[in-house]
């Protein structure tokens, strides 16, 4: 059935492709209204900001529209689209002016001399537990941490645990080395986890 | 090892991509440190909810949106024809 279907998928992609191609118009429109709600979701969790997501998104399907003749069919429009979309963001995203922002190393665990935590960890509340918590809250609270985040580490963070990028691309996108990209994302989830911490401790939320 | 190394450790350990000396060192750290043990699975977790922002739901594109992007698309920069 999931075959089945992810058979039809795939065929009328290709026909949507092909109208594309051939100029039209509808074609388009029906690009951007079954494609754009997702594209606009993925430019607003980058940039926490309307106009600039609404931006991004259109300057997005600009880009989609002038390279379709380029798409190849191995890879899911979707997934195609989804790049492009991340790659309009990340743009936009290097001509704004920084805010004020805490220094990586605040939020990075502490570690006596000998390496033992300064800190103990305490224990975490658990999957079960977590997921019998309200999925919309949880989200916002995780959100809310991440936008703490410096914004190097918020956007290795954003590409490669929310949007789904592997480490090669998004080492790419962001013009740094493949095991740059992997230390920087360690110390996201480093710092993510300290923001995190007072919220999650086993003995209830904060 | 110490709780600082394998702090160091834990993303190539989740992606599997230690070592298996390295990873039997680190495996013998965890057994004998539960503070480690508590930092790697609330590592995990810290993984997983982020994760989990991706399932926000969207809508669709405002119909203001569909007609902006479709009129930007007959402006073609660049071409005279």
């Amino acid at each position: 059935m999931a075959d089945a279907e992810s058979t039809n998928g795939a065929a009328s992609e290709t026909a949507l492709v092909a109208r594309l191609r051939a100029g039209d118009e509808t074609a388009y429109a029906e690009l951007v209204r079954t494609q754009g709600g997702r594209m606009l979701a993925v430019a607003r969790r980058l940039l926490r900001n309307e106009d600039d997501a609404a931006d991004a998104v259109q300057e997005a399907f600009v880009s989609a529209f002038r390279a379709i003749a380029s798409f190849e069919g191995g890879a899911r429009l979707s997934t195609w689209l989804h790049r492009i979309v991340v790659n309009a963001a990340l743009m936009k995203l290097r001509t704004r002016s920084r805010r004020p922002e805490v220094s990586i190393e605040e939020l990075l665990p502490k570690f006596f001399e000998d390496g033992h935590h300064v800190d103990e960890p305490a224990e975490w509340r658990s999957p079960a537990q977590l997921d019998a918590l309200e999925r919309q809250e949880t989200r916002q609270l995780v959100r809310e941490q991440i936008d703490q985040l410096p914004a190097d580490y918020r956007t290795v963070l954003m590409l490669r645990d929310i949007e789904g990028l592997d480490t090669k691309e998004t080492a790419e996108l962001l013009g740094v080395t493949p095991n740059a990209a992997k230390i920087r994302l360690h110390r996201a989830r480093l710092a993510l986890r300290t923001l995190l911490d007072p919220h999650m401790r086993s003995r209830g939320v904060a | 090892m110490n709780c600082r190394e394998c702090t160091d450790f834990l993303i190539d350990y989740l992606n599997g991509d230690l070592p298996a000396a390295q990873q039997r060192v680190f495996e013998g750290h965890l057994q004998l440190c539960p503070p480690c043990l508590a930092y790697l699975e609330s590592y995990r977790t810290t993984c997983n909810l982020a994760e989990k922002v991706r399932e926000e739901p969207h809508e669709p594109l405002p119909e203001a949106m569909v007609a902006a992007i479709l009129a930007a698309r007959a402006v073609k920069p660049g071409k005279t024809d």
